[in-house]
Order: C-alpha cells, then sequence, then structure tokens
C-alpha cells in the first residue's frame, strides 16, 4: 500500500510538473482520453483489487490472526474514567489486577469490551486493531500475542481530561506462567 | 417612465443612478447592508479573523506537544483549545469562507446584479457573526467546549459534562448553521433563477456547477447535524435520554447523525475550492476547460458517494464486517470522480500553455498536498488499516493533508486570482513567493512527519506523553513545521495588506479570463453590470473586453433604472430565457434586528432561561412577519419592458417565482430534518440497549383526530386558493384547523403521554409529536397572514405568490402529521409485538 501510494504520487506529480514545464507534453492525447486513461482506468483496477484484498484480511483479523479458532479465550476489559479493569469470565476463581491484562502467548484471545461511562476505545497497538468501548453495547476484538513479553495498550477514543494516562499494560505469558498469574495474585 | 434602452446613454449619468439605488448608505446605514458584494467581503472577513484565533490554537497545541510530559498546558485547557481549533476551523472558517466567496462571484459569473434574496444573505450573515461570537466569547471566559470536535456522547452529556461547555458549542453551532442553510437556499435559488439571458444550463460557468451541487449537499448534510445538535441540547436541558444507554437511547445516534452530516461535509469544503481550481486553472493555461461535462457528472455522482460513506468514521464500533466493507468499497469508489477531476485539470494544462504565476504555484501546492490526502484517504477506507490507523496521530496527519490541500492552497490560489477584482489593484509580488515556500514547507514538514507519529500509536487528542514511547523528536519536528507554516501565513497576511496599499491599478481583465466578472469595472460597482448581457457560448469563453464597455453604456437587458427599483433579471432554469423581473427589496435593517432576536433565543436557551423563550420566539416571528409586509405596489399588473422589445411579468406574477423555489428547498431540508428523525427512532428501537420501554400508552383517537384535522388545514387553503371569494373562509378554515390539530398534537404530547425522560422511545414519540404541532402552529401563522392579505383587499387573482407560498406549507404539515400519527402508531405495535 505504502509504495502503490508513493508510486501513484509520483505518477501525478509527475504529470502535473511535465505538463507545465515540457512544452507539447501530453498534447498529442485528446483530453477525453485523459481523463477516461487517468481518472477511470487507472484507480478502479487499483481500488478494486485493494478492497477485496482488504476485506480478506479484515476477516482474517476478526478470526485473531490465525486459521486456529477454536481455542479462544474470553477476556472482559471494562473501561471506566480513567482505568481499564479486565475479567475471565471462562475461568472462575482468577483474579486480576487493574490496568494488567495477562494473557497467554499464542492463543487468541477474544476481548469484550464494555463501558460503565463515556466511550473509551481498547488499543493494544503491537497486538491488533482497537474496539471502541461503547456505553451499553458489548464489542468484540481478537487480539494474539505469539510471543511471551510485556505490550503497552492505551485508550485511544476522547474520554475526558485523564485520556492521556489511560493506559494499561499486557503481559503475555507461557501457559504455565499465565495460570499462576491469574491464581497468583489472590495469595498475593 | 422611459422605455427606450437604445445605446449611448451616457454611462456616467447611468452609474449614478444606479449606485444611488443599490449601494450601501455611508455611518449608520451599512448595518442595512444587503447586497452582495458587501456580504459576501463580510463574511469572507469574518472567516479569515476566525481562521487567526483558530491557527493561533493550532500553535497552543503544537506548543504542547513539542516535549514529553509537557507542563505548558493542563488538560482541562488542552481539551478546550483542541475542541476550539477543530471547531473553529470546520464551523467558522472553512464553511463560511466559501459561502462569501460564492456570495461575492456567483451573481457575477452568472452576468446578474445581486443573488435571489438580499435580505437572507444579511440575516445569515448577522447569525453566523453572533454564533461565532458566542463560541469566542465562551472561549475567552474559559467555558469553551472540550469534548472534541465532533461532541461524542456520552462525554458531552450532562453527566459528564455538567458545564455549561458543551451547551456552547450545540447553541452556537446551530446558530451559525442557520446561514449555512440560509446560503444553501440562495446559492441554489440564484444559480436556477438568477442569470445573465441566454445562459442555458448547459453554458452555466463550472464555478456554478460546483456551488450548485455544494448548496444541494449542504440543503440535505446540515439538517442531520441540526437535528442531532437538538436531540442533544433537549437531552441536556430537559432530560429527554435519546443518548442515554441506561433510559434506552444510544450514543452510536449522535455519530451517526454527526458524521451524516460530517462525511458530505468534507466535500462540501472541498468542492468549491476544486470549483475554484476548474475556473482559474484553464485561465492560467490559456485553453477551455477539459472534459466539462465529464467533471459536472463526476460532481453529482461524488455528492451522491458522499452520502453514502459516513460510517468510515465509525468502523471500530463495533458494526458488523460485512456492512463495513460496503462503506469500505464506497469510500474508495469516491477516489474515482476525483481522479476524474485531477486528470481533467492535467489534461487542461497539457492542452495549453500555462504562464508561471502565484495562483500556479499554489495550484501546484494543492496537486502536491491533496494527493497525498487522498492516497492516505484510501488506506484509511480500507476497514482492517483503519482499525490501527484510528483514533491516532495518523488520522490527524490525513484530515489536514485533505483539508489544507483541498481548501486552504486552493483559496489561497483563487485570492491572488481574484484579490485584484476585489481591490481594483495587481499584486507587487516581492514576498508571494516566500509566503509561499513558507507554508508549504512548514506544512509538509508539520504534517507528513505527523503520519510516523500516528503509525508509532500515538492517540490523538493526548495532552502529554511519556518520554520512553519515542514519540518525542517526531512531535518535536511537526511542531517546528508548524510554526514555520504560521510564519508563512503571516507573510501571505502582509502581502495582501501590501497589495491593498501598493497595487498597481490596471483597466480590464489582468489574466485575460473569458469569464464575466471581468466584464465590469474594478472594484466593483454595487450592482456589478449596468446591463445584462445577453450571451450565446458557453459562460466560460466570452470577451470580457468586448461585452464589458457595452454592458456599462446600457446596451444590455434592465440598463435603465426605474422607480427606485433594484431590478434584476430572472430566466427560465433550463433555456435560461428571461422570464420574469425580479424586484429585490432594498436595504433595510430588518435582517440584524431579526438575528438579533434570534441570539436573544439562543442566549436564553444558553443561561436556561426557559420561561422567557415564547418572548424570544414572537419576537423573531414578528421580525420575519415585517419581511413580508412590504409589497402591495399596483404598478406590477402588466408585464414591463426590459430593453430590446422584450416585455416580461414581475416575478410575483411569474410561473416560478424565486421565493416559491426557495419555499420548496427550505421544506426539502425540512423534510430531510425530519426523516432523519423517524429513521433515528427507529435506529434506536433496532440498536439501543433496554429496549422495549414498560409502557407506551397512546391516546390513539386524538392522535388520528389530530391527523385529519390536519388535512382539513389543507383542504381550506386549496378552497381560499380556488375561489377569488373563498379567500377569507378558506384561510380561516386554514387556521382554525391547524390551531386545532396543534393543540391535540400537544394535548397527546404533554398529557396522555408517560413521562418522557423515562426512555428514550417515549422521549422519540414525545418529540416528534411536538415537531408535527410546530408545524401546526406556523401553518396557522401562514394563514393569519393570508386573512390579514384578504382584509386588507389584495388582489388574489394577481397577487397570488404568498399564497402559494403558504399552501406549500399547508401540505407539507399535514403530511407530516399524518406521518407522525402513523410512526407513533408502528411504534407502539412494534413495541407491544416485542414485549413477551
Amino acid at each position: 500500500m505504502l509504495w502503490g501510494s508513493c508510486a501513484l504520487f509520483a505518477l501525478v506529480l509527475g504529470l502535473f510538473l511535465a505538463a507545465w514545464f515540457v512544452p507539447d507534453f501530453g498534447r498529442r492525447l485528446p483530453p477525453d482520453r485523459w481523463i477516461v486513461w487517468g481518472g477511470l482506468a487507472l484507480p478502479l483496477p487499483v481500488l478494486i483489487a485493494l478492497t477485496l484484498y482488504a476485506f480478506n484480511q479484515g476477516e482474517f483479523l476478526l478470526k485473531g490472526a490465525t486459521k486456529d479458532t477454536e481455542d479462544v479465550l474470553e477476556v472482559r476489559a471494562t473501561g471506566r474514567m480513567w482505568e481499564w479493569d479486565f475479567s475471565y469470565p471462562t475461568l472462575p476463581g482468577s483474579v486480576a489486577e487493574p490496568g494488567v491484562l495477562h494473557i497467554p502467548a499464542g492463543r487468541t484471545i477474544e476481548i469484550v469490551a464494555e463501558s460503565e461511562d463515556v466511550i473509551h476505545s481498547f488499543w493494544v497497538p503491537r497486538l491488533g486493531g482497537k474496539i471502541d468501548a461503547v456505553p451499553g453495547h458489548a464489542n468484540r476484538l481478537r487480539i494474539r500475542a505469539d510471543k511471551p513479553g510485556r505490550y503497552g495498550g492505551i485508550c485511544s477514543e476522547y474520554c475526558g481530561t485523564g485520556h492521556a494516562g489511560m493506559r494499561f499494560e499486557v503481559r503475555a505469558h507461557d501457559e504455565d506462567g499465565f495460570v499462576r498469574a491469574v491464581s497468583a495474585e489472590t495469595s498475593e | 417612465m422611459s422605455e427606450n434602452m437604445t445605446s449611448g446613454q451616457n454611462p456616467i449619468a447611468l452609474h449614478r443612478a444606479l449606485e444611488r439605488i443599490w449601494g450601501t448608505k455611508p455611518g449608520w446605514g451599512r448595518l442595512a447592508a444587503v447586497n452582495h458584494n458587501v456580504i459576501g467581503i463580510r463574511f469572507m472577513l469574518t472567516a479569515l479573523v476566525f481562521f487567526a484565533i483558530g491557527g493561533i490554537l493550532a500553535m497552543l497545541i503544537r506548543t504542547q506537544l513539542a516535549s514529553t510530559e509537557s507542563v505548558f498546558m493542563d488538560a482541562e485547557t488542552y481539551a478546550q483549545v483542541f475542541t476550539m481549533h477543530g471547531s473553529i476551523m470546520m464551523f467558522l472558517f472553512a464553511i463560511p469562507f466559501f459561502e462569501g466567496m460564492a456570495i461575492y462571484l456567483l451573481p457575477k459569473l452568472l452576468g446578474n446584479r445581486d443573488l435571489a434574496f438580499p435580505r437572507l444573505g444579511a440575516y445569515g450573515y448577522w447569525c453566523y457573526l453572533f454564533g461565532g461570537l458566542i463560541l469566542i466569547g465562551a472561549l475567552i471566559g474559559g467555558v469553551a467546549p472540550d469534548s472534541g470536535w465532533f461532541m461524542y456522547t456520552p462525554l458531552s452529556s450532562s453527566v459528564y459534562a455538567p458545564g455549561i461547555n458543551s451547551d456552547v458549542w450545540l447553541l452556537g453551532i446551530t446558530f451559525v448553521e442557520i446561514s449555512a442553510l440560509s446560503a444553501a437556499v440562495e446559492i441554489i435559488v440564484t444559480i436556477m433563477k438568477i442569470r445573465a439571458a441566454g445562459m442555458s444550463i448547459d453554458r452555466i460557468p463550472i464555478f456554478a456547477w460546483y456551488m450548485l451541487v455544494v448548496a444541494t449537499m449542504m440543503l440535505v448534510g446540515f439538517p442531520p447535524l441540526i437535528l442531532g445538535s437538538i436531540l442533544l441540547e433537549v437531552e441536556r436541558a430537559f432530560d429527554l435520554p435519546f443518548f442515554d444507554p441506561t433510559r434506552g437511547g444510544d450514543p452510536l445516534l449522535w455519530q451517526h447523525l454527526f458524521w451524516l452530516f460530517g462525511h458530505p461535509e468534507v466535500y462540501i469544503i472541498f468542492l468549491p475550492a476544486a470549483g475554484a481550481i476548474s475556473t482559474i486553472l484553464p485561465v492560467l493555461a490559456g485553453t477551455p476547460l477539459a472534459g466539462y461535462r465529464m467533471i459536472v457528472a463526476a460532481i453529482v455522482s461524488m455528492a451522491f458517494l458522499s452520502f453514502g460513506l459516513w460510517v468510515h468514521h465509525m468502523y471500530t464500533v463495533g458494526i458488523p464486517h460485512v456492512a463495513l466493507s460496503f462503506f469500505s468499497a464506497a469510500s474508495a469508489l469516491v477516489a474515482v470522480p476525483t481522479a476524474i477531476q485531477i486528470f481533467a485539470w492535467l489534461a487542461t494544462i497539457a492542452h495549453g500553455r500555462p504562464r508561471f504565476s502565484i495562483p500556479m504555484l499554489h495550484i501546484f501546492g494543492f496537486f502536491f498536498v491533496f494527493v497525498i490526502g487522498g492516497l492516505t484517504g484510501v488506506m484509511l477506507a480500507m476497514v482492517p488499516f483503519d482499525w490501527q490507523a484510528h483514533d491516532t496521530h495518523f488520522v490527524v496527519a490525513h484530515l489536514h493533508y485533505v483539508l489544507v490541500g483541498g481548501f486552504v492552497f486552493p483559496m489561497l490560489a483563487m485570492a491572488y486570482y481574484w484579490v485584484p477584482h476585489l481591490s481594483g489593484k495587481q499584486p507587487v509580488q516581492h514576498l508571494s513567493h516566500a509566503a509561499f515556500w513558507m507554508v508549504f514547507i512548514g506544512f509538509n514538514v508539520a504534517f507528513f512527519f505527523m503520519h510516523l507519529t500516528g503509525l508509532l500509536g500515538m492517540p490523538r487528542r493526548i495532552f502529554e506523553y511519556p518520554s520512553d514511547f519515542g514519540w518525542e523528536t517526531l512531535n518535536f519536528v511537526s511542531s517546528m513545521g508548524s510554526f514555520l507554516m504560521a510564519m508563512g501565513f503571516a507573510l501571505v497576511a502582509l502581502d495582501f495588506i501590501l497589495l491593498f496599499k501598493f497595487g498597481r491599478p490596471f483597466r480590464r481583465n489582468p489574466w485575460h479570463a473569458g469569464t464575466l466578472e471581468w466584464a465590469m469595472p474594478t472594484p466593483p460597482p454595487s450592482y456589478n453590470f449596468a446591463s445584462i448581457a445577453r450571451i450565446d457560448s458557453r459562460a466560460d469563453l466570452l470577451d470580457p473586453d468586448k461585452i464589458g464597455p457595452r454592458l456599462a453604456a446600457g446596451d444590455g437587458y434592465l440598463g435603465m433604472p426605474r422607480h427606485d427599483r433594484m431590478e434584476v433579471l430572472g430566466v427560465d432554469p433550463i433555456s435560461g430565457e428571461p422570464d420574469q423581473v425580479v424586484e429585490l427589496p432594498r436595504q433595510t435593517y430588518l435582517p440584524l434586528w431579526t438575528a438579533l432576536a434570534t441570539g436573544v433565543f439562543f442566549l436564553l436557551m444558553l443561561f436556561k432561561l426557559y420561561w422567557l423563550i415564547p418572548l424570544a420566539l414572537a419576537a423573531v416571528i414578528g421580525c420575519f412577519w415585517l419581511w413580508t409586509v412590504r409589497d402591495g405596489s399596483p404598478i406590477d399588473r402588466d408585464p414591463v419592458s426590459i430593453g430590446h422589445g422584450l416585455k416580461i411579468p414581475v416575478h410575483i406574477r411569474a410561473q416560478i417565482p424565486p421565493s416559491h423555489l426557495a419555499m420548496v428547498l427550505t421544506l426539502v431540508a425540512n423534510a430531510t430534518l425530519y426523516i432523519s428523525l423517524l429513521f433515528g427512532c427507529l435506529f434506536l428501537w433496532v440498536s439501543a440497549p433496554n429496549w422495549p420501554p414498560q409502557d407506551v400508552s397512546l391516546d390513539i383517537q386524538i392522535l388520528v383526530l389530530a391527523a385529519v384535522v390536519s388535512i382539513l388545514a389543507c383542504v381550506g387553503s386549496r378552497l381560499a386558493s380556488r375561489k377569488t371569494n373563498m379567500a377569507l373562509a378558506g384561510n380561516a378554515l386554514a387556521f382554525c384547523a391547524h390551531l386545532l390539530s396543534a393543540a391535540l398534537f400537544l394535548w397527546v404530547a404533554l398529557l396522555t403521554l408517560p413521562a418522557p425522560s423515562g426512555h428514550a422511545a417515549i422521549a422519540s414519540l414525545f418529540v416528534i409529536l411536538i415537531y408535527a404541532a410546530l408545524h401546526g402552529m406556523i401553518g396557522a401563522i401562514f394563514a393569519a397572514h393570508a386573512i390579514w392579505r384578504a382584509l386588507r383587499g389584495h388582489d388574489e387573482a394577481v397577487r397570488s405568490l404568498d399564497l402559494r407560498i403558504g399552501r406549500l406549507w399547508h401540505d407539507y404539515s399535514a403530511a407530516a402529521g399524518v406521518c407522525a400519527v402513523g410512526f407513533c402508531l408502528n411504534l407502539q405495535s412494534l413495541i407491544a409485538g416485542s414485549t413477551p
């Protein structure tokens, strides 16, 4: 997409400058041809291909960027001014600390984003797209961390004066570490 | 009265006589100005002042973001600054600026003397100025809006924004939007009706085509925003929970209404600028515009497409992916009409011999910046990419590339092109080059790097960021670029000041253009043309150097002042043949008084003095009624001469007078608002949580009765127009029926409905019933006006215009009443059906 854009930009600007400064450039092509070639023949195939590709890519991402759609862990992410709370509805007895999301690495996580007050948006830039937490709605987003590690998360919908500080952290563990993380906190 | 209009009149004497009629009076008389030259320039100057204020706010933002953990502003101040920057640039700069430009230019390009409704233009200007002052006043007072320029609920609702801040936005912007709607009506009617003789629809200047499309988009684009603002203000003021999810409302309703306006808005801003390029570029290239018809087809399709892609601002709100891809495809498709225009311009350049000039330099700036903005736009239209980039600085960079590229650079080009027309002087050009390169380089430095900041994950609207995220260097570079750009704009301003002070005078047509605005003296006289031309080729292929002197000598139509009237030529919209003489109202203070009364209404709303509001409304209605009083002269019985042996009727006796067309357009805008309201309620039923409500009891008999009675009102008005001797009885019937139906609707809304604050469904029904009642009351005013005229013994057979306009309203309000009742009954049965 980046290189395609660069090429198109160079093409249009090149034509502009050539038409401006090179005498007789493009004069043999009648105006109608200019418009049909540049205005229809050039953009349509690019746009159609891009839209179809984006649709496929979107479907893939919606499934959590993996073919394995069976083993999904659901996490409830609740936004409120100005922090995130996480819980694991399918893991009874598990506890999570505010502002830290423990996930198992290599497994698809389905975030169910909800809000208690205004609209927030759940986003972990390195793990996938974002989803708005709209009060009254439960929106779903699948993310996946391939490797254990720490990933920064932020709120990306303006939600008041505390918006800039509404950050959280995702800690991806291996399977054992994850079990320890969500249960260990009870003992802490 | 002199009927001969041969050439050989003394041009100077003719000029004096016309100037006495058309000119704005000095001193306090300036407040009574209705002339489009004066109003257009006022619009543009005021918009530039707001642009400067918005620019200063932008500098504050960039200062804050230049370093990490900046302590320059706190979060609350920063919120007000970025909200006001966006709101000012959109609503107080971009839209009013091109409105002013269209108001100034259109009558000249169309070869006529003024716009169709000079008083409406003046009223729109005052509304714009007063609404803008409310917003700036709030900014100075430290209570400016602070929820972002798109005011997402619930952040902007009374729970999370209890102060006056959000009310300032909702009421101030709605006040300003009056000027946008009035300009839309005025522009459409002017392009349809007020042109030079022989200017058929396929000969109108390309700029008029652009503005026709833009004004139509404004007419149906602004009502959803106005509706949203009304609903949110009603929620804040009276606790009707349209957007409150705990009581059956939905925050997403606001987003749909806002972006249903907000996306067409982008094209509403871009198209006038593109129209300017389509007008200027062929002149600079010395060749006719390539693909006139294809461009017209492209912009019309762009207008349609632009209403089908608002959801691309909402890819992350949880809408199913298949639905998103429809909007994604539409968003990508809108690149095609843009590409058609771009390549039509390239073809024009290729087939001409472009001169190097300052406007051309700015057109280069436009190409460079806008193409990048368009390409990032296609990227953002792709759903998966948008999930990453949405609400980051990438989007901020994209929208500035589109708006600065698509609006500011073309506006600078047109300023350098047309300011000689406005001032009568040619530029000095010492500073112009430096100013352009400073703006251009500063802009690209500021915003190109902002794409990268966004891709690195920096969200919008954060007032501070930690130092370890790696965003500081890029932000610092952006800030430096923006300061350079600000200095560039200061140089542009200085350049224009120098032009007005030291510019060289010129005789006519410095660019050798082929359009009619150069066939007049510069700076232009208040009446534009001493007489009105007949043209026989496309309006951008004329020879102003030949036409100008002939028109100045009175050799066209209407080349003689008579009865101190301001007369313009009305033509058939398709063929361009003269079909009426439109007599315009003279200079008057009424627009100012009416706007002041309207302003009092908005201020009372703002300060929650609701019990005084009926008084303000009465004042507004009284003022508007005074607009209609002064037309009773008996001299218009017969067709009047316009010269060259032609006699045509005066507009009040014509088939399609401008005001009739204006009423139709007003009702189109009104219907758009109403349809948005009905669909908004259905949307709540489909999408909002906590539905259905416990109890929706409607008094069905009374509602049906109200609908029947409102139909009676339109029967009454028809009776009155069918037979002259029925005028009094028919209008009396219409008057009583309107009042009765309004009373019945109010009865149901206020006394029989459950409390509207309990649930959004009840609130919706309440608002729909109030809407119907309001139409009944306004209908009663129309009927009362007709009764007053009948009592004064007006000859209704001849002067039926007011009655015909009233009849349009009666028909519409009957239809609205019937729809309201039908909708209420349907919603009730739907709710009954879905309750277990």
